[in-house]
């Protein structure tokens, strides 16, 4: 069974045309990779038919422009996937 | 249909919620200044209008799943198909589904159809947000009224 990071990471590569090879744990989703707002938006709805959830993205954006976290927090591949498995988490309780 | 005013949908003859189905009625005019352009001789529905007219069909049914708090505007279009070409006075069905809607977006399918036969269909994705202007509300909700009540 694939990863959180594997699945993540292949619907990054596949939604938005960017080589499989240039995301890492460390790759900032629009820093790094140049993901746009859309294109997030398309990244958001693969995930959450993937996972069988919903990414609270508005939220997040929310708590970062209101200073309660760090884009980082939300948009580093690594803390990415985290945040996705404590919605898994979520629904499955 | 009033092709110059993008109001592409003309009537709603099925919508239901729970399924997340609607069935749009939509006549093309005999005349329209976009016949003019397309084509002088030989006037036919332009395709990217179909996509339009699925579009906002589609854009409806989610305006009403999600009862009018939040506006959906088109963000993309995939596995378009043009397969048919429409003349005036063509009366089309336009068959929509809502397939997935989360936090900012929307997803789904939509088909035309003319006698039974498939016309166009689309896969959509919408951005939903809240409505930008009050005057952009109160224009849609009398689109609301014109084709729930036609």
């Amino acid at each position: 069974m694939a990863s959180t990071y594997d699945t993540v990471a292949d619907i990054i590569a596949d939604t938005c045309d960017i080589p499989r090879d240039d995301i890492t744990p460390e790759s900032h989703v629009i820093d790094d990779l140049g993901i746009d707002s859309l294109d997030f938006l398309d990244v958001v709805f693969a995930v959450d038919k993937a996972f069988g959830i919903k990414v609270p993205h508005e939220q997040w954006t929310e708590d970062v422009n209101q200073g309660n976290a760090t884009a980082e927090d939300y948009f580093v591949m690594k803390n990415l996937c985290a945040r996705v498995d404590e919605l898994v988490q979520a629904k499955n309780a | 249909m009033q092709l110059e005013y993008f109001q592409m949908i003309d009537r709603v003859v099925e919508m239901d919620l729970d399924r997340r189905t609607i069935r749009i009625e939509a006549i093309v005019p005999e005349k329209s200044t976009v016949f003019e352009g397309h084509f002088p001789g030989h006037p036919l529905l332009p395709g990217t209008l179909m996509i339009e007219a699925m579009a906002q069909s589609l854009g409806f049914l989610t305006l009403n799943v999600l009862e009018w708090a939040r506006v959906p505007l088109l963000t993309g279009v995939t596995k378009a198909k043009i397969r048919r070409f429409i003349e005036p006075e063509t009366t089309l069905l336009i068959d929509a589904t809502l397939l997935q809607d989360g936090q900012g977006y929307a997803v789904g399918e939509a088909e035309i159809s003319h006698n039974g036969k498939r016309v166009a269909n689309a896969s959509l994705s919408y951005v939903v947000t809240p409505f930008p202007s009050e005057v952009m509300k109160s224009a849609l909700l009398e689109v609301k009224e014109r084709i729930l009540n036609a």
